[in-house]
């Protein structure tokens, strides 16, 4: 069983790494660039076991260590 | 009085804190490996500065993890004062030990350099060897001091007097150009709610002696020791 995990910076929590982005881009000519923000994803390959307690086993995973929930949102996506 | 000093792979401000506290207390703080699972009888406890464990997943969030740490967390709990400096207050911000989070610097940029800061607090334990609204002076050194807290968050620290010190011009003023590292309100240093832990970015065990440059730190060890004894 995989599991990838998508972690962002929250709505309103400064991202410098994402505006230093947008800057590089737009000097590159993209000029249809309004913004960007940028995250993490992190592959977790996990013993095989049934999708629902995958799931509930990634959220503590989440809860307890890869996010930071004051700053940070994250998504699960089961691979297979 | 006894301290301790946590140490992590990563520390890099645990022997600085050493020389601090051992000038302040007149004898060595125990150093405590952060695979350990007990501390020694401590009368305070001390967070490094560093980039413990390489800064992975986030500042502070391997640290906060480790084994000797939910023993710091429930030490805190009970009451036992705990100074976090720089990547301390990092882990003590992914602990919850502390309210908020420390974000990469507003301008990308890694910070070193003196800064002024105002005393906000009146919490007599860790700066009452200050007066009210003096200004002193610390150094900083850090890639992510930016601290952030959601908006009801920021409000209950300013008015519960739980800020302690935030980054002023050297008149006292709080401005933009003052402020290193885009953290709201300037805010430099916070405690928890109880009084009893301190996070602070600035480095007072840098500035412990003229040859350094200044004494406010020596000042502000000699302070917390004699209010502990």
């Amino acid at each position: 069983m995989k599991a990838r995990v998508y972690i962002s910076l929250k709505n309103g929590v400064l991202d410098p790494q994402g505006k230093a982005i947008s800057h590089s881009l737009q000097g590159l000519g993209f000029k249809n660039v309004l913004d960007v923000r940028q995250g993490k994803t992190i592959d977790l390959d996990l013993a095989d076991m049934d999708r629902e307690r995958a799931e509930a086993e990634v959220e503590k995973m989440c809860q307890q260590l890869l996010a930071n929930t004051v700053i940070e949102n994250y998504s699960i996506e089961l691979l297979d | 009085m006894k301290a301790a000093v946590i140490v992590f792979p990563g520390s890099n401000c645990d022997r600085d804190l050493k020389v601090a506290l051992t000038q302040s207390m007149g004898r060595e703080p125990a150093m405590v490996w952060h695979g350990d699972s007990e501390l020694p009888d401590t009368d305070l406890i001390a967070i490094p500065g560093g980039f413990s464990y390489g800064d992975y997943l986030r500042a502070g969030a391997m640290a906060a993890n480790s084994p000797i740490m939910r023993e710091v967390v429930r030490k805190a709990e009970s009451g036992t004062p705990v100074v976090a400096i720089c990547n301390g207050f990092q882990i003590a911000t992914e602990t919850g030990m502390l309210p908020g989070a420390l974000l990469r610097n507003a301008s990308q940029k890694f910070v070193c350099k003196d800064v002024d800061l105002l005393v906000i607090s009146e919490n007599e334990r860790f700066v009452g060897g200050f007066q009210q609204s003096q200004v002193v002076r610390f150094p900083v050194a850090h890639h992510d001091g930016n601290f952030y807290a959601d908006a009801d968050t920021l409000d209950e620290l300013e008015a519960e007097g739980q800020i302690a010190f935030k980054y002023v011009t050297p008149e006292g003023e709080i401005t933009d150009e003052a402020n290193p590292n885009g953290s709201l309100n300037n805010i430099a240093g916070i405690y928890n709610k109880a009084g009893n832990v301190l996070g602070l970015m600035p480095h007072p065990e840098r500035l412990i002696s003229e040859v350094l440059g200044g004494t406010d730190g020596k000042t502000f060890f000699d302070h917390l020791v004699n209010s502990i004894v």
